[in-house]
Protein backbone atom coordinates (compact mmCIF):
# COMPACT_ATOMS: atom_id res chain seq x y z
CA UNK A 1 0.00 0.00 0.00
CA UNK A 2 1.57 3.34 -1.13
CA UNK A 3 2.22 5.64 2.32
CA UNK A 4 1.49 8.71 1.15
CA UNK A 5 -1.32 8.07 -1.50
CA UNK A 6 -4.89 8.70 -0.57
CA UNK A 7 -7.87 7.37 -2.69
CA UNK A 8 -7.39 6.46 -6.15
CA UNK A 9 -4.67 9.41 -7.25
CA UNK A 10 -3.81 11.69 -4.74
CA UNK A 11 -0.69 12.36 -3.29
CA UNK A 12 -0.34 13.77 0.31
CA UNK A 13 2.91 15.87 0.69
CA UNK A 14 3.26 15.43 4.59
CA UNK A 15 6.71 17.85 4.62
CA UNK A 16 5.02 20.20 3.18
CA UNK A 17 7.04 21.70 0.14
CA UNK A 18 6.82 25.19 -0.86
CA UNK A 19 6.99 27.73 -3.67
CA UNK A 20 9.60 30.19 -2.43
CA UNK A 21 10.03 32.36 -5.56
CA UNK A 22 8.09 32.88 -8.72
CA UNK A 23 8.36 35.40 -12.17
CA UNK A 24 6.49 35.50 -15.40
CA UNK A 25 7.17 36.64 -18.39
CA UNK A 26 4.83 37.53 -21.26
CA UNK A 27 4.40 39.12 -24.57
CA UNK A 28 2.94 42.48 -25.80
CA UNK A 29 -0.90 41.32 -26.31
CA UNK A 30 -0.71 39.68 -22.76
CA UNK A 31 0.72 43.02 -21.22
CA UNK A 32 -2.07 44.92 -22.47
CA UNK A 33 -4.48 42.18 -20.80
CA UNK A 34 -5.88 42.67 -17.66
CA UNK A 35 -2.71 41.49 -15.58
CA UNK A 36 -1.04 43.91 -17.16
CA UNK A 37 0.69 45.85 -14.28
CA UNK A 38 1.91 42.41 -12.77
CA UNK A 39 3.75 40.78 -15.03
CA UNK A 40 6.98 40.78 -13.71
CA UNK A 41 8.53 41.16 -17.43
CA UNK A 42 6.25 42.04 -21.01
CA UNK A 43 7.91 41.77 -24.05
CA UNK A 44 7.57 44.95 -26.24
CA UNK A 45 6.89 42.41 -29.52
CA UNK A 46 6.80 38.85 -30.11
CA UNK A 47 10.35 38.39 -31.47
CA UNK A 48 12.10 39.84 -27.84
CA UNK A 49 15.23 40.77 -30.53
CA UNK A 50 15.52 37.35 -31.68
CA UNK A 51 15.84 35.74 -35.02
CA UNK A 52 13.01 33.06 -34.90
CA UNK A 53 9.86 33.17 -32.67
CA UNK A 54 11.23 30.16 -31.10
CA UNK A 55 14.09 31.35 -30.24
CA UNK A 56 11.88 34.55 -28.52
CA UNK A 57 10.20 31.55 -26.77
CA UNK A 58 13.03 29.91 -25.23
CA UNK A 59 14.48 33.36 -24.34
CA UNK A 60 11.28 33.95 -22.51
CA UNK A 61 11.33 30.98 -20.57
CA UNK A 62 14.93 31.49 -19.53
CA UNK A 63 13.89 34.93 -18.45
CA UNK A 64 11.82 33.74 -16.40
CA UNK A 65 13.77 31.63 -14.97
CA UNK A 66 16.29 33.74 -13.95
CA UNK A 67 14.26 36.24 -12.35
CA UNK A 68 12.27 33.73 -10.29
CA UNK A 69 15.99 32.59 -9.00
CA UNK A 70 17.59 36.51 -8.87
CA UNK A 71 14.26 37.36 -6.68
CA UNK A 72 15.38 34.36 -4.15
CA UNK A 73 18.96 35.56 -4.47
CA UNK A 74 19.57 31.65 -5.93
CA UNK A 75 21.45 30.92 -8.85
CA UNK A 76 21.01 28.29 -11.20
CA UNK A 77 23.56 25.62 -9.71
CA UNK A 78 21.70 26.01 -6.62
CA UNK A 79 19.07 24.16 -8.30
CA UNK A 80 18.96 20.17 -7.48
CA UNK A 81 16.61 19.65 -10.42
CA UNK A 82 14.83 21.55 -13.16
CA UNK A 83 11.90 20.63 -14.45
CA UNK A 84 10.34 21.99 -17.70
CA UNK A 85 7.91 21.74 -20.73
CA UNK A 86 6.42 23.80 -23.78
CA UNK A 87 4.35 23.04 -26.81
CA UNK A 88 6.76 22.61 -29.07
CA UNK A 89 8.25 18.83 -30.79
CA UNK A 90 10.61 17.50 -28.86
CA UNK A 91 10.06 20.15 -25.79
CA UNK A 92 12.71 22.09 -27.29
CA UNK A 93 12.46 25.40 -25.58
CA UNK A 94 12.98 23.68 -22.18
CA UNK A 95 15.25 21.89 -23.49
CA UNK A 96 17.60 24.67 -24.72
CA UNK A 97 17.14 26.68 -21.59
CA UNK A 98 18.15 23.75 -19.90
CA UNK A 99 21.60 23.64 -21.85
CA UNK A 100 21.37 27.15 -20.42
CA UNK A 101 21.02 26.66 -16.88
CA UNK A 102 23.47 23.72 -16.65
CA UNK A 103 21.33 22.01 -14.17
CA UNK A 104 20.11 18.29 -14.18
CA UNK A 105 16.77 18.18 -16.09
CA UNK A 106 13.80 16.70 -17.02
CA UNK A 107 11.79 17.45 -19.88
CA UNK A 108 7.81 17.58 -19.56
CA UNK A 109 4.94 17.14 -21.93
CA UNK A 110 2.05 17.40 -20.68
CA UNK A 111 0.74 20.26 -23.33
CA UNK A 112 -1.44 23.21 -21.59
CA UNK A 113 -1.31 20.97 -18.74
CA UNK A 114 2.85 21.03 -17.87
CA UNK A 115 2.75 23.35 -15.48
CA UNK A 116 0.05 21.33 -13.13
CA UNK A 117 2.35 18.20 -14.07
CA UNK A 118 5.65 20.11 -13.07
CA UNK A 119 4.53 21.15 -9.72
CA UNK A 120 3.15 17.33 -9.49
CA UNK A 121 6.54 15.97 -10.00
CA UNK A 122 8.71 18.76 -8.06
CA UNK A 123 6.42 18.07 -5.00
CA UNK A 124 7.16 14.51 -5.20
CA UNK A 125 10.58 14.97 -5.65
CA UNK A 126 10.70 17.33 -2.47
CA UNK A 127 8.61 15.01 -0.63
CA UNK A 128 10.55 11.70 -1.30
CA UNK A 129 14.05 13.78 0.02
CA UNK A 130 15.37 13.75 -3.39
CA UNK A 131 15.76 17.12 -3.97
CA UNK A 132 16.46 20.22 -1.94
CA UNK A 133 15.73 23.06 -4.32
CA UNK A 134 13.70 22.27 -7.72
CA UNK A 135 12.85 24.63 -10.64
CA UNK A 136 9.76 24.48 -12.45
CA UNK A 137 9.11 25.96 -16.01
CA UNK A 138 6.49 25.89 -18.88
CA UNK A 139 5.94 28.48 -22.16
CA UNK A 140 4.08 28.76 -25.20
CA UNK A 141 4.21 31.43 -28.11
CA UNK A 142 1.40 31.97 -30.43
CA UNK A 143 3.45 32.13 -33.12
CA UNK A 144 5.32 29.31 -32.66
CA UNK A 145 2.20 27.04 -31.61
CA UNK A 146 0.29 28.84 -34.48
CA UNK A 147 3.18 27.53 -37.13
CA UNK A 148 3.52 23.46 -35.78
CA UNK A 149 -0.24 23.39 -34.65
CA UNK A 150 -2.28 25.55 -37.71
CA UNK A 151 -1.31 27.58 -40.73
CA UNK A 152 1.16 30.61 -41.27
CA UNK A 153 0.75 33.27 -39.23
CA UNK A 154 0.02 35.72 -42.29
CA UNK A 155 -2.31 33.31 -43.82
CA UNK A 156 -5.63 35.40 -43.70
CA UNK A 157 -8.29 32.75 -42.66
CA UNK A 158 -10.87 33.07 -40.00
CA UNK A 159 -10.57 31.03 -36.73
CA UNK A 160 -13.52 29.67 -35.84
CA UNK A 161 -15.46 30.98 -32.50
CA UNK A 162 -14.12 27.84 -30.48
CA UNK A 163 -10.52 27.96 -31.05
CA UNK A 164 -8.74 29.59 -28.10
CA UNK A 165 -5.68 32.41 -28.74
CA UNK A 166 -2.67 30.62 -27.32
CA UNK A 167 -0.60 32.76 -24.99
CA UNK A 168 2.59 34.23 -25.58
CA UNK A 169 4.07 33.94 -22.10
CA UNK A 170 6.18 31.91 -19.45
CA UNK A 171 6.90 31.64 -16.27
CA UNK A 172 8.81 29.48 -13.35
CA UNK A 173 9.06 28.61 -9.95
CA UNK A 174 11.41 27.45 -7.53
CA UNK A 175 10.30 24.69 -4.92
CA UNK A 176 11.90 24.05 -1.87
CA UNK A 177 11.29 20.94 0.59
CA UNK A 178 11.75 23.56 3.74
CA UNK A 179 11.22 28.11 3.45
CA UNK A 180 8.85 29.89 3.76
CA UNK A 181 6.45 30.12 0.54
CA UNK A 182 3.21 28.76 -0.80
CA UNK A 183 2.55 25.69 0.70
CA UNK A 184 1.98 22.53 -1.78
CA UNK A 185 0.50 20.09 0.11
CA UNK A 186 -1.66 17.72 -2.16
CA UNK A 187 -1.33 16.42 -5.55
CA UNK A 188 -3.82 14.90 -8.07
CA UNK A 189 -2.55 12.88 -10.96
CA UNK A 190 -4.85 12.35 -13.47
CA UNK A 191 -6.23 10.17 -16.18
CA UNK A 192 -6.63 10.59 -20.13
CA UNK A 193 -10.29 11.75 -21.05
CA UNK A 194 -11.06 11.23 -24.38
CA UNK A 195 -14.77 11.57 -25.17
CA UNK A 196 -14.06 11.48 -28.91
CA UNK A 197 -13.94 15.58 -29.71
CA UNK A 198 -11.42 15.74 -32.90
CA UNK A 199 -11.84 19.33 -33.67
CA UNK A 200 -8.47 20.85 -32.92
CA UNK A 201 -9.97 24.34 -33.18
CA UNK A 202 -12.37 23.33 -29.83
CA UNK A 203 -9.86 22.09 -27.09
CA UNK A 204 -12.54 23.40 -24.65
CA UNK A 205 -14.94 20.74 -25.36
CA UNK A 206 -12.10 18.58 -25.43
CA UNK A 207 -10.47 19.18 -22.47
CA UNK A 208 -13.62 19.86 -20.02
CA UNK A 209 -14.06 15.86 -19.01
CA UNK A 210 -10.55 15.61 -18.33
CA UNK A 211 -10.67 18.78 -16.20
CA UNK A 212 -14.16 17.31 -14.35
CA UNK A 213 -13.01 13.77 -13.83
CA UNK A 214 -9.60 14.89 -12.26
CA UNK A 215 -11.60 17.81 -9.52
CA UNK A 216 -14.29 15.00 -8.78
CA UNK A 217 -11.52 12.68 -8.00
CA UNK A 218 -9.50 14.85 -6.12
CA UNK A 219 -12.29 15.89 -4.56
CA UNK A 220 -13.68 12.61 -3.89
CA UNK A 221 -10.36 10.99 -2.73
CA UNK A 222 -9.61 13.69 0.00
CA UNK A 223 -13.23 13.90 1.47
CA UNK A 224 -13.41 17.47 1.12
CA UNK A 225 -15.92 19.59 -1.01
CA UNK A 226 -15.64 22.51 -3.14
CA UNK A 227 -16.55 24.78 -0.01
CA UNK A 228 -12.96 23.82 1.29
CA UNK A 229 -11.49 25.55 -1.79
CA UNK A 230 -11.71 29.20 -2.32
CA UNK A 231 -11.04 28.85 -5.68
CA UNK A 232 -11.01 25.95 -8.26
CA UNK A 233 -8.62 26.97 -10.74
CA UNK A 234 -8.70 25.27 -14.24
CA UNK A 235 -5.39 26.41 -16.92
CA UNK A 236 -7.46 26.80 -20.53
CA UNK A 237 -10.33 26.03 -20.95
CA UNK A 238 -11.75 28.89 -22.41
CA UNK A 239 -15.19 30.23 -22.10
CA UNK A 240 -16.94 27.11 -23.86
CA UNK A 241 -15.05 24.86 -21.96
CA UNK A 242 -15.57 26.27 -19.00
CA UNK A 243 -19.35 26.20 -19.26
CA UNK A 244 -19.10 22.58 -20.29
CA UNK A 245 -17.34 22.22 -17.31
CA UNK A 246 -19.91 23.53 -14.98
CA UNK A 247 -22.63 21.61 -16.41
CA UNK A 248 -20.54 18.46 -16.47
CA UNK A 249 -20.17 19.17 -12.75
CA UNK A 250 -23.61 20.52 -11.68
CA UNK A 251 -24.49 17.07 -13.11
CA UNK A 252 -21.73 15.03 -11.01
CA UNK A 253 -23.59 16.84 -7.84
CA UNK A 254 -20.46 19.22 -7.42
CA UNK A 255 -21.43 23.07 -7.33
CA UNK A 256 -19.12 25.38 -10.02
CA UNK A 257 -19.31 28.46 -8.62
CA UNK A 258 -15.72 28.69 -7.67
CA UNK A 259 -14.79 27.77 -11.01
CA UNK A 260 -11.79 30.23 -12.16
CA UNK A 261 -10.70 29.64 -15.72
CA UNK A 262 -7.01 31.05 -16.47
CA UNK A 263 -8.15 31.23 -20.42
CA UNK A 264 -11.04 33.48 -19.85
CA UNK A 265 -9.25 36.01 -17.29
CA UNK A 266 -5.87 36.39 -19.15
CA UNK A 267 -7.44 38.57 -21.90
CA UNK A 268 -10.11 40.80 -21.76
CA UNK A 269 -13.18 40.70 -23.82
CA UNK A 270 -12.26 43.53 -25.74
CA UNK A 271 -8.96 42.07 -26.95
CA UNK A 272 -11.40 39.67 -29.35
CA UNK A 273 -9.47 35.87 -28.71
CA UNK A 274 -13.06 33.92 -29.41
CA UNK A 275 -12.84 31.37 -26.92
CA UNK A 276 -10.17 32.63 -24.70
CA UNK A 277 -6.37 31.83 -24.11
CA UNK A 278 -4.91 28.33 -23.79
CA UNK A 279 -1.66 27.31 -24.26
CA UNK A 280 1.49 26.05 -21.22
CA UNK A 281 1.97 29.65 -20.91
CA UNK A 282 -1.24 30.27 -19.98
CA UNK A 283 -1.99 28.87 -16.59
CA UNK A 284 1.60 29.80 -15.49
CA UNK A 285 1.24 33.10 -16.23
CA UNK A 286 -1.36 33.62 -14.63
CA UNK A 287 -0.84 31.83 -11.50
CA UNK A 288 2.45 33.33 -10.95
CA UNK A 289 1.33 37.22 -11.50
CA UNK A 290 -1.75 36.96 -10.22
CA UNK A 291 -3.17 33.68 -8.00
CA UNK A 292 0.24 33.54 -6.17
CA UNK A 293 0.02 36.64 -5.13
CA UNK A 294 -3.57 36.65 -3.83
CA UNK A 295 -2.14 33.31 -1.91
CA UNK A 296 0.94 35.48 -0.43
CA UNK A 297 -1.96 38.31 0.70
CA UNK A 298 -3.98 35.83 2.31
CA UNK A 299 -6.63 37.03 -0.17
CA UNK A 300 -7.21 33.07 -0.91
CA UNK A 301 -6.45 30.46 1.81
CA UNK A 302 -6.65 27.70 -0.27
CA UNK A 303 -7.18 26.86 -4.20
CA UNK A 304 -7.03 24.02 -6.29
CA UNK A 305 -4.92 24.65 -9.40
CA UNK A 306 -6.02 22.23 -12.31
CA UNK A 307 -3.70 22.13 -15.16
CA UNK A 308 -5.20 20.83 -18.75
CA UNK A 309 -3.93 19.28 -21.86
CA UNK A 310 -4.91 18.05 -24.57
CA UNK A 311 -2.38 15.44 -25.94
CA UNK A 312 -2.99 16.09 -29.50
CA UNK A 313 -0.09 16.42 -32.57
CA UNK A 314 -0.93 17.29 -35.81
CA UNK A 315 -0.28 14.23 -37.47
CA UNK A 316 -3.18 12.52 -35.08
CA UNK A 317 -5.32 15.22 -36.00
CA UNK A 318 -4.89 14.85 -39.13
CA UNK A 319 -5.38 10.73 -39.53
CA UNK A 320 -8.70 11.80 -37.84
CA UNK A 321 -7.45 10.35 -34.07
CA UNK A 322 -9.92 12.18 -31.15
CA UNK A 323 -8.15 14.51 -28.84
CA UNK A 324 -7.15 12.64 -24.97
CA UNK A 325 -7.34 14.85 -22.50
CA UNK A 326 -5.58 14.86 -19.34
CA UNK A 327 -6.01 17.38 -16.21
CA UNK A 328 -3.27 17.37 -13.03
CA UNK A 329 -4.03 19.20 -9.84
CA UNK A 330 -2.44 20.34 -6.68
CA UNK A 331 -3.49 21.96 -3.70
CA UNK A 332 -1.94 25.46 -2.65
CA UNK A 333 -2.41 26.93 0.08
CA UNK A 334 -1.35 30.23 1.98
CA UNK A 335 2.13 30.52 2.87
CA UNK A 336 4.07 28.31 5.62
CA UNK A 337 6.05 31.09 7.82
CA UNK A 338 5.10 34.26 6.88
CA UNK A 339 1.58 33.65 8.81
CA UNK B 1 -13.88 3.13 -16.93
CA UNK B 2 -16.79 1.17 -16.29
CA UNK B 3 -17.31 -2.48 -15.20
CA UNK B 4 -17.78 -3.67 -18.21
CA UNK B 5 -14.79 -1.71 -19.79
CA UNK B 6 -12.52 -3.28 -17.25
CA UNK B 7 -13.44 -6.60 -18.03
CA UNK B 8 -13.22 -6.20 -21.78
CA UNK B 9 -9.66 -4.90 -20.93
CA UNK B 10 -8.73 -7.72 -18.51
CA UNK B 11 -9.88 -10.20 -21.37
CA UNK B 12 -8.01 -8.23 -24.08
CA UNK B 13 -4.86 -8.63 -22.10
CA UNK B 14 -5.50 -12.18 -21.69
CA UNK B 15 -6.17 -13.13 -25.12
CA UNK B 16 -3.39 -11.31 -26.67
CA UNK B 17 -0.44 -13.59 -24.39
CA UNK B 18 -2.33 -16.42 -25.47
CA UNK B 19 -2.03 -15.17 -29.11
CA UNK B 20 1.74 -14.54 -28.52
CA UNK B 21 2.47 -17.80 -27.49
CA UNK B 22 -0.04 -20.05 -29.89
CA UNK B 23 1.84 -20.60 -33.47
CA UNK B 24 -0.31 -21.32 -36.16
CA UNK B 25 -4.07 -22.09 -36.59
CA UNK B 26 -4.45 -21.27 -33.03
CA UNK B 27 -2.94 -18.36 -33.19
CA UNK B 28 -5.43 -16.99 -36.09
CA UNK B 29 -8.64 -17.97 -33.48
CA UNK B 30 -6.85 -15.65 -31.01
CA UNK B 31 -6.24 -12.86 -33.12
CA UNK B 32 -9.81 -13.06 -34.03
CA UNK B 33 -11.13 -13.32 -30.38
CA UNK B 34 -8.78 -10.35 -30.16
CA UNK B 35 -10.14 -8.14 -32.48
CA UNK B 36 -13.86 -9.24 -31.82
CA UNK B 37 -12.57 -7.86 -28.27
CA UNK B 38 -11.71 -4.58 -29.84
CA UNK B 39 -14.79 -3.98 -31.66
CA UNK B 40 -16.97 -4.48 -28.66
CA UNK B 41 -14.82 -2.01 -26.77
CA UNK B 42 -15.35 0.57 -29.78
CA UNK B 43 -18.99 0.05 -29.32
CA UNK B 44 -19.26 0.74 -25.62
CA UNK B 45 -17.09 3.92 -25.75
CA UNK B 46 -19.37 5.30 -28.88
CA UNK B 47 -22.30 5.79 -26.88
CA UNK B 48 -20.72 8.11 -24.07
CA UNK B 49 -18.84 9.74 -26.77
CA UNK B 50 -21.96 10.66 -28.67
CA UNK B 51 -24.15 11.81 -25.02
CA UNK B 52 -20.73 13.85 -24.58
CA UNK B 53 -20.57 15.50 -27.67
CA UNK B 54 -24.34 16.74 -28.01
CA UNK B 55 -23.59 17.62 -24.52
CA UNK B 56 -20.94 19.72 -25.53
CA UNK B 57 -22.93 20.83 -28.79
CA UNK B 58 -24.89 23.10 -26.69
CA UNK B 59 -22.40 25.66 -25.68
CA UNK B 60 -21.00 25.87 -28.67
CA UNK B 61 -21.66 29.55 -29.85
CA UNK B 62 -23.57 30.47 -33.19
CA UNK B 63 -21.53 30.97 -36.20
CA UNK B 64 -22.14 34.11 -37.50
CA UNK B 65 -22.95 32.96 -40.74
CA UNK B 66 -25.16 35.99 -41.86
CA UNK B 67 -22.48 38.29 -40.99
CA UNK B 68 -19.41 36.52 -42.44
CA UNK B 69 -21.90 36.19 -45.66
CA UNK B 70 -22.09 40.15 -46.12
CA UNK B 71 -18.87 41.01 -45.35
CA UNK B 72 -17.47 38.22 -47.62
CA UNK B 73 -19.64 40.04 -50.29
CA UNK B 74 -18.37 42.92 -49.58
CA UNK B 75 -14.89 42.63 -49.50
CA UNK B 76 -14.94 39.84 -52.29
CA UNK B 77 -16.84 42.41 -54.58
CA UNK B 78 -14.72 45.43 -53.80
CA UNK B 79 -11.12 43.43 -54.49
CA UNK B 80 -13.19 42.36 -58.33
CA UNK B 81 -14.27 45.69 -58.34
CA UNK B 82 -10.75 46.70 -57.79
CA UNK B 83 -9.42 43.97 -60.62
CA UNK B 84 -12.07 45.76 -63.14
CA UNK B 85 -10.95 48.93 -62.41
CA UNK B 86 -7.29 48.14 -62.97
CA UNK B 87 -7.87 45.92 -65.98
CA UNK B 88 -10.02 49.07 -67.15
CA UNK B 89 -6.66 51.56 -67.14
CA UNK B 90 -4.47 48.78 -68.88
CA UNK B 91 -7.37 48.75 -71.57
CA UNK B 92 -7.24 52.60 -71.86
CA UNK B 93 -3.51 52.57 -72.26
CA UNK B 94 -3.45 50.87 -75.30
CA UNK B 95 -3.39 46.75 -74.30
CA UNK B 96 -4.84 44.45 -75.86
CA UNK B 97 -7.83 42.65 -74.03
CA UNK B 98 -5.97 39.60 -73.26
CA UNK B 99 -2.59 41.23 -72.34
CA UNK B 100 -4.94 43.64 -69.80
CA UNK B 101 -5.80 40.42 -68.04
CA UNK B 102 -3.00 39.29 -67.24
CA UNK B 103 -0.92 42.04 -66.54
CA UNK B 104 -4.09 42.62 -63.88
CA UNK B 105 -3.52 39.33 -62.34
CA UNK B 106 -0.11 39.68 -61.82
CA UNK B 107 -1.07 43.45 -60.39
CA UNK B 108 -3.47 41.47 -57.75
CA UNK B 109 -0.98 38.78 -57.13
CA UNK B 110 1.41 41.63 -56.36
CA UNK B 111 -0.76 43.43 -53.84
CA UNK B 112 -2.01 40.23 -52.31
CA UNK B 113 1.39 39.47 -51.81
CA UNK B 114 2.51 43.02 -50.87
CA UNK B 115 -0.01 43.42 -48.29
CA UNK B 116 0.74 40.00 -46.51
CA UNK B 117 4.05 41.00 -45.94
CA UNK B 118 3.86 44.41 -44.53
CA UNK B 119 1.30 42.34 -42.21
CA UNK B 120 -2.34 43.50 -43.21
CA UNK B 121 -3.77 40.50 -45.19
CA UNK B 122 -4.59 38.33 -42.24
CA UNK B 123 -6.01 41.37 -40.52
CA UNK B 124 -8.28 41.69 -43.71
CA UNK B 125 -8.99 37.81 -44.00
CA UNK B 126 -10.17 37.53 -39.96
CA UNK B 127 -12.96 39.98 -41.24
CA UNK B 128 -13.85 39.02 -44.97
CA UNK B 129 -12.92 35.32 -44.22
CA UNK B 130 -13.95 33.37 -47.70
CA UNK B 131 -13.62 37.28 -49.64
CA UNK B 132 -10.29 37.35 -49.37
CA UNK B 133 -9.24 34.27 -49.56
CA UNK B 134 -11.00 32.85 -53.02
CA UNK B 135 -9.83 35.86 -55.36
CA UNK B 136 -6.35 35.82 -56.96
CA UNK B 137 -4.95 37.96 -53.94
CA UNK B 138 -5.92 35.15 -51.60
CA UNK B 139 -3.83 32.88 -53.36
CA UNK B 140 -0.54 34.97 -53.25
CA UNK B 141 -1.65 35.70 -49.72
CA UNK B 142 -1.05 31.47 -49.32
CA UNK B 143 1.84 31.53 -51.09
CA UNK B 144 3.96 34.42 -49.48
CA UNK B 145 2.49 33.84 -45.81
CA UNK B 146 3.98 30.10 -46.37
CA UNK B 147 7.08 31.77 -47.36
CA UNK B 148 7.35 34.19 -44.86
CA UNK B 149 6.76 31.79 -42.23
CA UNK B 150 9.52 28.91 -43.30
CA UNK B 151 12.22 31.25 -44.05
CA UNK B 152 13.54 30.88 -40.63
CA UNK B 153 14.14 27.21 -41.75
CA UNK B 154 16.53 28.22 -44.82
CA UNK B 155 15.81 28.69 -48.50
CA UNK B 156 15.68 25.32 -49.27
CA UNK B 157 14.40 23.08 -46.60
CA UNK B 158 12.30 25.40 -44.83
CA UNK B 159 10.94 28.45 -48.10
CA UNK B 160 11.56 26.10 -50.82
CA UNK B 161 9.74 23.14 -48.73
CA UNK B 162 7.30 24.53 -47.48
CA UNK B 163 6.16 27.35 -50.19
CA UNK B 164 3.04 25.02 -51.04
CA UNK B 165 1.38 23.92 -48.19
CA UNK B 166 -1.27 26.20 -47.99
CA UNK B 167 -1.62 26.66 -51.92
CA UNK B 168 -0.41 23.02 -52.84
CA UNK B 169 -4.11 21.56 -52.07
CA UNK B 170 -5.83 24.16 -54.42
CA UNK B 171 -2.94 23.65 -57.26
CA UNK B 172 -3.03 19.58 -56.60
CA UNK B 173 -6.99 19.66 -57.16
CA UNK B 174 -7.47 22.53 -59.58
CA UNK B 175 -5.19 21.18 -61.96
CA UNK B 176 -7.10 17.80 -61.82
CA UNK B 177 -10.06 19.35 -62.11
CA UNK B 178 -8.98 21.34 -64.89
CA UNK B 179 -7.79 18.07 -67.04
CA UNK B 180 -10.98 16.64 -66.12
CA UNK B 181 -13.15 19.50 -67.29
CA UNK B 182 -11.30 19.36 -70.52
CA UNK B 183 -11.71 15.82 -71.29
CA UNK B 184 -15.60 16.14 -70.51
CA UNK B 185 -15.15 19.35 -73.02
CA UNK B 186 -13.22 17.30 -75.66
CA UNK B 187 -15.49 14.48 -75.87
CA UNK B 188 -18.89 16.13 -75.30
CA UNK B 189 -18.29 18.61 -77.97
Amino acid sequence: MAQKKIGKQTFQFSSVPVITSWASVVGPKEGEGPFGEQYDLVLTDSLAGEKTWEKAEQKMMQYSVELALEKRGLLPKDLDLYLAGDLLNQIICANFTARFLNTPFLGLYGACSTLAQGLCVAGILLEGGFAEKVGVSASSHHNTAERQFRTPTELGDQRPLTAQWTVTGSASFVLERVGTGIMLTHATIGKINDLGVSNAQDLGSAMAPAACDTISTHLEDLGRSEADYDLIVTGDLGFLGSNILTELLTQKGISAEKIYDCGITIYSPEQDTHAGGSGCGCSAVVLAAHLIGCLQARFYQRILFVGTGALLSQISAFQGESIPCIAHAVVLEAGRGDR
Amino acid sequence: MTKQQAQLQKEHQKVLYWEAQAAGEERKRFADLRQEIERQQQRIAKPQQRAYQSTALKFVPPQTVVKNTIMAFLVGGAICLMGQIIKNIFLQNGLADKEASAATSSMLIFLGAFFTGIGYYDKLGKVAGAGSIVPITGFANSIVSSGLEFKKEGYIYGVGAHLFTVAGPVLVYGTMISILVGLVYYFAK
